[in-house]
Formats: C-alpha cells, sequence, structure tokens
C-alpha cells in the first residue's frame, strides 16, 4: 500500500510543518515514510508544497503524479493540483481561503475545514496549519490520533504558553474532521 | 669570543634566490630574527602566497602552508581555529593581498583572526614581470601601464594599511619602510608587536612594509632606496593606523 | 540501532561530525542552507569550529587551512557554489589534503534554478577543478546512503590523503526519510604530517599543492595516478537491481535511480523484464556493470538523468562498448523525473520489439 499526499499553500501558511508533523507521526508508527518539500525562492508568499509518501514497502520516487490526497491551503494552489487527485481520493481544503463552486470533479471526497478564522478564534492565525493537520491525520487513521496529539504537542511545544492554544487547535481539527465523515 | 650576529634559526642555510637587492631578504631576516627572539619557531606555521614570496618555502625553517593566489588570509583562518596554540602568520604581497585576495584579507581582519599579516608591498607584480598592482603608484611605468598609471582608467593606490584600520576588530594596523637602517629597526618592531598581539591573544594584526623591486622597476637597488623616499612615501605614509592598546591607555 | 526521522543536510552534517570532522566552513546558498545552519549549532558543541566565510572560495581555502594542520575538514555549497570552490578543490587534491566537498546539486549551467537536478554529473566525476586530477565521487541514492558515504567518505578521505566528493542531488538534501546514524568515532591525533609548528619533530612540514621542479610535478601526478587506479580495482560502488535476466536496463543514480528501482518493480508486475544498474560511485565509475552485460539478452539500455542533455550517458557508453542501444529519459530544470515517463517509454520499446 502506497499513499501519496500532497500540501500546498503560500510560503509563510506553515505548508512544511504539516507535511513534517504528518511525517514524525507515520514515521513512529513504523510505516516507510518520505518528506519532500518544494519551494519558490521567496522566503513569504510564494508557492510552498511538500509531498508525503507513506508505504508499507520501500519508497522509490518521493514524489507522486496521482495523490490519494490533496491538501490546498490556498486558491491558487487548488486550481494547480487538483486534476492530480486520483478516482476517489480525498480533497482537504482550509476553506477560509479555498472557495470549491469551481470545483465539478464528483468523483473525490471533499473536506472543507475553516482553518483560519477557527485559528483566529482560537486566538492565533499561525496554528491554522495544525488544524489542517489534525483533520488530515484524523480523516487518514494511519497513527491512532492520541499518539498523534502527543507526538505533534511535543514537536510544537517549545513555549509552554502556546500548549494550550496548539492543543485548541489541533481538537477543532480532528472534530471537523469527525463531523465531515458522519 | 661572543657571537653578536648570526643566521637566525627560523631560517635555513639556502643562498637566498630573491634578485640583487630585493627587500624580500631583509623582511624576511628581520622576521626570523622576531621569531627566534619570541622563542615561537617550533610552534610557527608561515602561510605563503602567491607570487615572489612562495620562495619563502626554500628559505623558512619552520612549517609552511603555501596556499592559492590571495587565499592566504582565509588559509591562515583554518589553520589557526584548529590550532590555536600554533603561532600563524601569512606573507604576502601587494597582488596577492590587494588585489586578488582583497576580499580574504578583509575578512579576515573584520572577524579579527586571531594572526598576524606581514604585507610586502612593492607598488608592482614581481613574480610574473612588472605589471600594474593595486599599488602601482600614479604614473608608474609598468608592462600593463606602458604609459605609466592613468588614475582615470586604472584608479589610484590602494592604501590598504588605512583600509583596514578603518575595521573594528583589527587591534594593530601599521605601515613601516625598510629603505634606512633606521626604518629597519623600527619594521622589526613593529613585526614584534605584530606577533606578540597574537601570543598575548589580541586579535588581528598588519604589518604593511614598503618594499622595492629593483628588476621589474628597472633601477639599480641603490637608487630604489631614493625612489621611494622621494615617491613610495609620498603615497603612503608610514605611521600606526590603529593600536587597540593605545586608544585603551 | 535507532531509526530517526531526519532531513538530507542535517543528517549528512550529524554524520560528519560523527565520522570526526571538526571544522565546517561555508556560505550560504539554496538548497544546501541546512548545513551550514546545523554545523553552526552541532561543532561548537564537541569542541569544533565553524566559520560562515565571506565566500565559497574563501570557505574552502579554510578547510585547506584547517585540512593542512590536520584536522578533518569539509565545506558544502550547491552547483554555482561548487564552481566559485573549484580553484580550492584543485588545491585540496594537489596538496593531498583529506577532506569532503558536498555538492547538494541543483539546476544549471549559470544560474539554473534553487531546484534539485542532477546536472553536475561532469564537474563532480571528472573536473571539480584544473589540473586533471580525480576523487573518489559518491552519488547517493536514499538519505540512509548518504550518511553511510559520508562516514565512509571521511575514511577513504585520510586513507588516500585526497578529497572525497559528496554529489547528491537536491532531492536527497531536502528529503526527510527515517535514517540510523553511525557511531562517534574517536578522534585521532594530530598526524606527524600536519603543519602546526615542528615541535619536537625536528623536521620541518611544508603543505604545498605543486612540485617545485618539473620533476617533482611528474612524481606527484604519477602517484595519484595510481591512486586512482588502485581506486577503479578497488573501490567501485555499484547496485545492480534485478539485472541477471533483465532485458530492459535502467541506468541511473541518485533520486532517478531510486525512482528507476519502483519502475523496475512496476514493469516487472507487468511481465516486463527490467533492471537498474545504479552507480553508487560516478568516480571511479562501474564500467564493468556495463560491459559485463549480456547483449544478446539485454535489448536496451535506458539512460534515466535529471540532466538534459545527458551526461552519465558518456561513462555508459564506455561501459556498453557500442553492444547495446542507449536511449533517454530525462528531466532537468528542476523537474523530478516521472516514474510514469519511464514506464511508458520503456513500453514503447518492448512494443518496437
Amino acid at each position: 500500500m502506497r499513499t501519496s499526499l500532497l500540501v500546498a499553500g503560500f510560503g509563510g501558511q506553515g505548508i512544511m510543518m504539516i507535511g513534517k508533523l504528518i511525517g514524525e507521526c507515520v514515521f513512529e508508527e513504523g510505516i516507510n515514510v518520505t518528506f519532500l518539500p518544494f519551494y519558490g525562492p521567496e522566503q513569504r508568499g510564494g508557492t510552498a508544497s511538500c509531498t508525503v509518501i507513506q508505504s508499507d514497502k520501500p519508497i522509490g520516487s518521493p514524489v507522486s503524479e496521482e495523490l490519494d490526497v490533496l491538501c490546498v491551503m490556498n486558491q491558487p494552489s487548488l486550481e494547480k493540483f487538483l486534476g492530480r487527485i486520483k478516482q476517489g481520493g480525498v480533497l482537504i481544503t482550509n476553506s477560509s481561503l479555498v472557495d470549491i463552486h469551481s470545483v465539478e470533479r464528483k468523483d473525490i471526497k471533499i473536506i472543507e475545514v475553516d482553518a483560519d478564522r477557527l485559528a483566529y478564534q482560537i486566538g492565533s492565525k499561525k496554528i491554522a496549519n495544525i488544524i489542517i493537520f489534525a483533520a488530515y491525520m484524523a480523516i487518514a487513521k494511519t497513527v491512532p490520533i492520541e499518539k498523534v496529539k502527543a507526538i505533534a504537542l511535543t514537536k510544537l511545544g517549545k513555549k509552554p504558553e502556546l500548549v494550550p492554544m496548539n492543543r485548541a487547535a489541533f481538537d477543532a481539527g480532528v472534530q471537523i474532521a469527525i463531523a465531515s465523515q458522519c | 669570543m661572543e657571537k653578536i650576529y648570526t643566521r637566525p634559526n627560523a631560517l635555513n642555510k639556502s643562498v637566498s634566490g630573491y634578485c640583487p637587492g630585493c627587500m624580500h631578504s631583509t623582511i624576511t631576516k628581520i622576521t626570523a630574527q622576531v621569531i627566534d627572539e619570541l622563542g615561537i619557531g617550533e610552534r610557527t606555521v608561515c602561510v605563503l602566497p602567491v607570487g615572489c614570496g612562495t620562495l619563502g618555502a626554500l628559505y623558512w625553517n619552520l612549517d609552511m602552508v603555501i596556499s592559492a593566489h590571495g587565499r592566504a588570509p582565509a588559509v591562515a583562518t583554518g589553520v589557526k581555529r584548529v590550532s590555536p596554540d600554533s603561532v600563524v602568520f601569512t606573507y604576502q604581497g601587494d597582488g596577492d593581498l590587494a588585489s586578488i585576495g582583497l576580499s580574504e584579507i578583509m575578512h579576515a581582519a573584520n572577524r579579527g583572526e586571531n594572526y598576524t599579516v606581514l604585507f610586502i608591498n612593492n607598488s608592482i607584480y614581481g613574480m610574473t614581470g612588472g605589471q600594474m598592482a593595486p599599488t602601482t603608484l600614479v604614473g608608474q611605468k609598468t608592462t600593463t601601464t606602458p604609459g605609466g598609471r592613468n588614475p582615470d582608467t586604472d584608479g589610484f593606490p590602494m592604501k590598504m594599511a588605512e583600509l583596514i584600520a578603518q575595521l573594528t576588530s583589527p587591534v594593530y594596523v601599521a605601515r613601516f619602510a625598510v629603505n634606512t637602517p633606521a626604518y629597519i629597526n623600527k619594521a622589526k618592531e613593529g613585526i614584534r608587536k605584530a606577533f606578540q598581539n597574537q601570543l598575548d591573544g589580541k586579535g588581528f594584526s598588519l604589518v604593511e612594509i614598503l618594499s622595492n623591486c629593483p628588476t621589474t622597476w628597472g633601477m639599480s637597488p641603490i637608487d630604489t632606496l631614493s625612489y621611494i623616499n622621494d615617491n613610495t612615501l609620498a603615497e603612503f605614509p608610514l605611521g600606526v593606523f590603529k593600536d587597540r592598546e593605545e586608544e585603551q591607555s | 540501532m535507532e531509526q530517526i526521522f531526519m532531513k538530507g543536510c542535517e543528517a549528512i552534517a550529524e554524520t560528519a561530525i560523527r565520522a570526526g570532522c571538526r571544522f565546517f566552513a561555508g556560505y550560504p546558498i539554496t538548497p544546501q542552507n541546512e548545513m551550514p545552519e546545523y554545523m553552526s549549532r552541532a561543532l561548537p558543541r564537541v569542541g569544533g569550529t565553524f566559520v560562515q566565510g565571506e565566500s565559497e572560495v574563501a570557505s574552502v581555502n579554510m578547510v585547506y587551512g584547517a585540512a593542512a594542520a590536520g584536522t578533518l575538514a569539509m565545506t558544502s555549497s550547491s552547483s554555482p557554489g561548487i564552481s566559485l570552490k573549484s580553484e580550492g578543490i584543485s588545491h585540496l587534491a594537489g596538496a593531498r589534503l583529506p577532506s569532503l566537498i558536498v555538492n547538494v546539486m541543483r539546476a544549471g549551467p549559470g544560474m539554473g534554478t534553487i531546484q534539485p537536478a542532477q546536472n553536475d554529473y561532469f564537474q563532480a566525476s571528472k573536473a571539480s577543478g584544473h589540473g586533471g586530477f580525480r576523487t573518489i565521487t559518491f552519488v547517493p541514492g536514499t538519505l540512509q546512503e548518504a550518511v553511510d558515504l559520508t562516514y565512509l567518505a571521511f575514511e577513504y578521505a585520510v586513507r588516500d590523503h585526497n578529497p572525497v566528493i559528496l554529489a547528491p542531488d537536491g532531492f536527497i538534501g531536502a528529503i526527510m526519510e527515517p535514517v540510523t546514524l553511525p557511531d562517534f568515532k574517536e578522534i585521532p591525533e594530530t598526524p606527524d604530517w600536519a603543519a602546526i609548528g615542528y615541535g619536537k619533530r625536528g623536521h620541518i612540514n611544508l603543505i604545498k599543492s605543486g612540485g617545485a621542479t618539473e620533476a617533482e610535478q611528474q612524481e606527484i601526478n604519477e602517484s595519484a595516478a595510481k591512486l586512482y587506479e588502485r581506486w577503479t580495482r578497488e573501490d567501485v560502488m555499484v547496485e545492480a537491481y534485478h539485472t541477471e535476466d533483465a532485458e530492459y536496463v535502467f541506468a541511473a543514480y541518485g533520486t532517478s535511480g531510486r525512482i528507476c528501482k519502483s519502475a523496475v518493480d512496476e514493469l516487472r508486475d507487468r511481465g516486463i523484464k527490467a533492471g537498474l544498474i545504479r552507480p553508487i560511485t560516478i568516480s571511479p565509475f562501474p564500467y564493468n556493470a556495463f560491459k559485463n552485460l549480456d547483449d544478446t539478452r539485454v535489448k536496451y539500455i535506458i539512460d534515466v538523468e535529471m540532466a538534459i542533455p545527458a551526461q552519465m550517458i558518456e561513462d555508459v557508453k564506455m561501459g556498453v562498448e557500442g553492444k547495446i542501444p542507449i536511449e533517454t529519459v530525462l528531466s532537468s530544470g528542476g523537474n523530478i523525473i516521472r516514474t510514469s515517463d519511464i514506464i511508458q517509454k520503456t513500453e514503447a520499446l518492448v512494443k518496437e520489439g
């Protein structure tokens, strides 16, 4: 079983953090995994994306033309990568910034996460990526969610004052994912 | 009988291959005397340049590293950083230090590397046959300035000691000459100070020494002495441009 | 041993420290900045030295100085920066100083792009500077291999008194995957040939990258040539994957190599007998792996590189000696080779018969 995930958005949205955290969690579960970032030349505002491949066999190509899951944090990324989702694949959007009305595909499952707005409500726009990450992990179910949470909070938790906010963001992402699957 | 003059231990017994009248011999000798007098020969590393100074490899009785053209300050940085107990000095000409190696010397000075730089400025490329150097005097004829250095197209002589003294890190920057016995004595004291600073862990010291090139200047050695007095010194004033010790006292 | 999930450049840097490297000088250039950044944090913790050089040129010459003083030293850069370092690499080879140069390859020529590529094959394998010297040049296919080869690189550098080049493509530098790191090596005493002051040694050491006479220079060249010849006999590293019965053999290294490996598996699932020859050293090059292919069985060699025009193909041709036709699947500019392109190309060749 090989699954491919692409996360894309603006540089500065924490795209790489999403991919790396997924990679860390999957790695801790003993699954073969690669994380490959793709940066534009800009530090902020350009396009950033990363690919996470998970497999029960050694991983050859660290990228994939066909995606099992696409996570998009902004509109240009949706337009750029939508066509690469496999039949039956999943699209996760940051619906605060991504409008899916133009999406005509009926062969994929779409999960909208109002990540930026939720992040503001929780207290920091910087944690939108944690919400998306949590939503993905809750949907993927490759790693028990409590384990994911423990790993994520450890990796994110260098400043103790941020822990409650990270925890709230994580829980919000999981709830949306559960609701979307009902 | 008391021995009052001898070959310094920091030099071997080879006969010098420097051209007759070349001041490299003088500068090499007084540097070797300083090394002997400070008793540091066995832990000294001389980082040699590309240029006439490379010939020092045949004469120094010291561990040596020959670097690529202009890179001696970078090479010396590597040596000194991994072997801080070694006494490290570079011995560079004006083409090496002020032209192709300008970046390396400025940044080594700016990092305040704890080593000693001896900068031998004779206003010309000697080894390659007398081409214009950054330090060539205005109007001076060289094989690449047959009409004399023209500041409109070739710029003006670069005053390295003054430039480096502008930086915050260096502890001692001075210019000396060796065209009179009195100047030689002063130059030797400057070199001693530049080594002592390193021994005391104070940081970067650069001593510029005005030199000659009878061969490519097209002069007898004796005429180069008055040429330096009349022309070189007018462009490159002698003096101490920076001395942190004095600033502090 | 315990696996950790680590980024390419950082794993290489950490391995270098474990292999005994105690001096690093480098200059910022994408995509390898994680290596100097990691070294600036990690080297001081083990009593080593990190210097951010003012240029690539200065950095490699700092390595020259540190190596001359007997410390294991390295620098890293990416393609345009390696061009600048080529002066220093030549001097390191001329002076026979143990050292490691890492080139995290990006697209070229010129500025190229900052994206990963394999455009520096010729430079890394044949001519990393003037004067006709060689290095052992490793091209890792996975992060674990990059780690293992970094460790080996320092052993070879010390063994041969010569610089070693590690040339991971930018994908290996950027990728995160699980790796097992080697143990920390003991730092050896300063070698007797090092220039640190003659001390009680009784003779001086002179580190130089040239001969004082024509005769001495020729001796230096001849001695180096003997070393290079020994490498071709003893140090060639190559992976042959399903080549025993293969009719279509890929020639690919680095990330292209690992992608071809997946392609081999997929083609075999479809009943096509594919195989892979993946050079791990490109200097010395595994000519024999190609020479020994049975030309009555192998129908095509397919050279797969992230470089246009292809570069390794020149060495493949020398190995094959004209006995098997060679086709290519190529990309460049930072575009990763697509598994589907490799499979389509192979299937098209199969159809042709």
